[in-house]
């Protein structure tokens, strides 16, 4: 059990390029960070500098209040489970999961090495495949043994390099709840490094956006959804992702392409000097005007619309708006697309309405939303307008006394599980 | 598997043709040794392939007769040179393969060109000159004498063969076990070396092909019984009378000397086996 500190931790390679850039970051003891981004952000650079794998170029890390920049991997006590689990294809399941406490000469009498091994097997339902080698095992059982390894030497921390993005999509799910389970179990502080959202989404305590290196927003899930700092975090954070619309501002008063809105004076203030913004939506936060009754409409503003395509998934319908983007916000929002490992070649909003909704392929529909619900950014620094400070501190504030209550509440079940 | 299901019979009956006669071609030199080896001096000119008249005395020559002062001392020697310097030739190629595979150093590409350089020296170019350095320096007529020239033709291609395997071993296993408590020591002696078996010993094979059947070396850097090996020592072999070729001993010498090899080539191919890193990543 242990602190992680980073604290402004750089990275260069040979050739000058930053590749984690001025990262400071506090890990809880137990707690459960995730560190997210599209590919190339830097995110598996940084986890491997913590656990030692990767120099760090400027900066200090210190684990459980000690600076271990210059210590080996093995001095630095972490576990981790890698993207290809790196099995041991030569030793049985059961000296896979051995190897560290092997590695450690005369500190674990044999009898020990056996039943950690065993509890370990337990925990993951490892117990009928200890004889058997990797080759035999199938994706998910090898992930098992490849975490199995990381928990069976008591740790200081875990740490996951895309763990689950060898499997497909029915086991993923299943694993990211196992991972979910086990470290509440534990208790142990982990370290996620995903570029999944949904994994980043459920699994966190709190979730590290980075991008070209450098560190977006560290929140909780829920306050990088509804309070996204900046157009990077608000466009990653959300599936399908926020739409994003030119906006014109005069007064109060927001031209988007599909009408005016109205915004609060408060939003307006913050926005003054520059007429054209950008406004997010996200397309869950637009229904069609007909499934909506009674006040919940009133609060909103309805508006009219094309619908190119549409999308019926059971639960939902996905409806493909297209419009004409400014060409005043187009680049920049070219240039986030990419950044975001998107390849949209068409400007289009896309919106999740209710599955009962009868709006089909080339309809005119008649679609809501509530004006409170858009986010608005600046185009030049790409900043959010919209984001409320004491909103996303009550965010904070909640979810961290809902982490100490779990944590505590594993704690006292480990009390009870172990024998007096 | 499924290949041979689908095959017709008449492409059957052509590869089993074509396999038999690669079989046969390839030894024939062999059965043809085996004979002569069981011939009476009387029946190698009778003009016909199998004895006529089995007899063991070119064994018995060679193993306890006239012969055997000759031949046994050699193969004494043919056998502790070739597995010193197979031993040495694996042990420092692994080394090496490692490094070249895993790291980055100036004048890397520098090495494996030198290396590959050496391989392709011709053997015969570089004798005359060991010839008169071992006599000065004193390594002439003795076992290091040949260990050394040996360990020269090998390295190089046992280099290369290793560093090729080591490349296959993904990075992240060794990672995997530093991050699990292993110095770099134990990484490589844990995890990498069992993982390259299957290449050491095709490494293995080769070296100790390459001092088993060397005849150059052997004959020019020797001169007694203290390091000549076999292959150097069937040259001296005589008949009985001057007039009378040794051919049955030679022959017999001959079987001999093929039996370890052929045993070490089955007992080390059935570590060869290709894709041990199955498993160990999901690909």
């Amino acid at each position: 059990m242990a602190t992680i500190t980073l604290d402004h931790i750089v990275k260069k390679y040979g050739d000058g390029f930053p590749a984690v850039n001025d990262v400071s970051l506090d890990i809880k003891d137990g707690e459960f960070v995730i560190l997210v981004g599209p590919s190339g952000c830097g995110k598996s650079t940084l986890l491997r500098m913590i656990v030692g794998l990767e120099d760090i170029t400027d900066g200090d890390l210190t684990i459980g209040g000690k600076r271990v920049n210059d210590k080996a991997p093995r001095d630095r006590n972490l576990a981790m489970v890698f993207q290809n689990y790196a099995l041991y294809p030569h030793l049985s399941v059961y000296e896979n999961i051995a190897f560290p406490l092997r590695l450690a000469k005369g500190k674990h009498s044999d009898e020990e090495v056996d039943r950690r091994v065993q509890d370990a097997a337990d925990l993951l339902e490892l117990r009928d495949h200890l004889e058997r080698k990797p080759a035999n095992l199938s994706g998910g059982q090898r992930q098992r043994v490849a975490m199995g390894r990381a928990i069976v030497r008591q740790a200081d921390a875990f740490l996951f390099d895309e763990p689950l993005s060898n499997l497909d999509a029915k086991l993923r799910g299943q694993m990211r709840t196992e991972i979910a389970r086990m470290q509440r179990r534990l208790g142990t502080t982990t370290v996620y490094v995903t570029h999944d959202q949904t994994e980043a989404m459920t699994l966190g305590d709190r979730v590290a956006v980075l991008r070209k290196g450098e560190l977006q927003q560290v929140a909780s899930p829920r306050e990088l959804y509804e309070e996204p700092v900046n157009l990077f975090v608000a466009g990653f954070i959300g599936s399908p992702p926020m739409n994003f619309l030119p906006a014109q501002l005069s007064g109060t008063t927001l031209s988007l392409p599909f009408g005016d809105v109205e915004i609060s004076p408060d939003v307006a203030r913050r926005a003054e000097g520059s007429e054209f913004l950008i406004a997010g939506l996200r397309p869950e936060h637009v229904e069609d005007a007909e499934t909506l009754e009674g006040p919940r409409r009133e609060r909103g503003t309805t508006f009219e619309v094309d619908v190119d395509v549409t999308e019926w998934l059971g639960n939902e319908l996905y409806a493909y708006v297209p419009f004409s983007p400014d060409e005043r916000v187009a680049a920049k929002l070219a240039e986030l697309d990419k950044e975001l490992d998107g390849e949209s070649m068409r400007h289009q909003m896309v919106v999740t309405l209710d599955a009962r909704s009868r709006v089909r392929d080339g309809d005119r529909a008649r679609l809501w939303f509530d004006p409170a619900s858009l986010h608005l950014f600046d185009p030049s620094s790409g900043l959010s307008l919209t984001r409320d400070e004491e909103r996303a501190r009550a965010i904070q504030a909640d979810t961290e006394e809902v982490r100490r209550q779990a944590l505590e509440r594993s704690r006292e079940h480990t009390r009870e599980g172990a024998p007096a | 598997m499924t290949v041979g299901a689908r095959m017709s019979t008449r492409e059957k009956v052509l590869w089993y043709v074509a396999g038999a006669a690669i079989v046969v071609y390839a030894l024939f030199p062999v059965a043809w040794i085996l004979s002569l080896s069981l011939k009476t001096n009387a029946g190698l000119t009778e003009n016909r392939f199998l004895p006529g008249e089995v007899t063991w005395e070119n064994y018995r020559l060679i193993i306890t007769g006239d012969a055997s002062d000759l031949f046994l001392p050699a193969l004494r020697n043919s056998i502790g040179i070739a597995l010193i310097a197979t031993l040495i030739a694996v042990v420092l190629a692994t080394l090496t393969a490692y490094a070249v595979s895993r790291l980055q150093f100036p004048g890397k590409k520098l090495l494996l060109t030198t290396a590959l350089a050496v391989a392709i020296f011709p053997v015969i170019s570089i004798v005359t000159p060991l010839f008169n350095i071992w006599r000065t320096v004193g390594l002439y007529d003795t076992w290091p004498g040949l260990i050394i020239p040996y360990l020269a033709v090998t390295l190089p291609l046992a280099i290369w063969t290793l560093s090729a395997f080591f490349r296959e071993i993904p990075w992240d296993m060794e990672q995997a076990a530093q991050v699990d408590g292993a110095t770099t020591w134990q990484a490589f002696t844990k995890v990498i070396v069992p993982l390259a078996v299957p290449g050491v010993f095709t490494t293995a094979i080769i070296a100790f092909f390459l001092a088993w059947n060397d005849f150059v070396f052997g004959i020019s850097l020797t001169s007694t019984d203290a390091s000549r090996p076999v292959p150097a020592a069937l040259a001296f072999f005589t008949g009985a009378s001057q007039f009378e070729e040794p051919t049955g001993a030679t022959s017999a010498a001959a079987v001999v000397v093929t039996i370890p090899v052929v045993i070490i080539v089955l007992v080390f191919q059935r570590r060869i086996v290709a894709g041990l890193t199955n498993g160990a990543v999901k690909g």
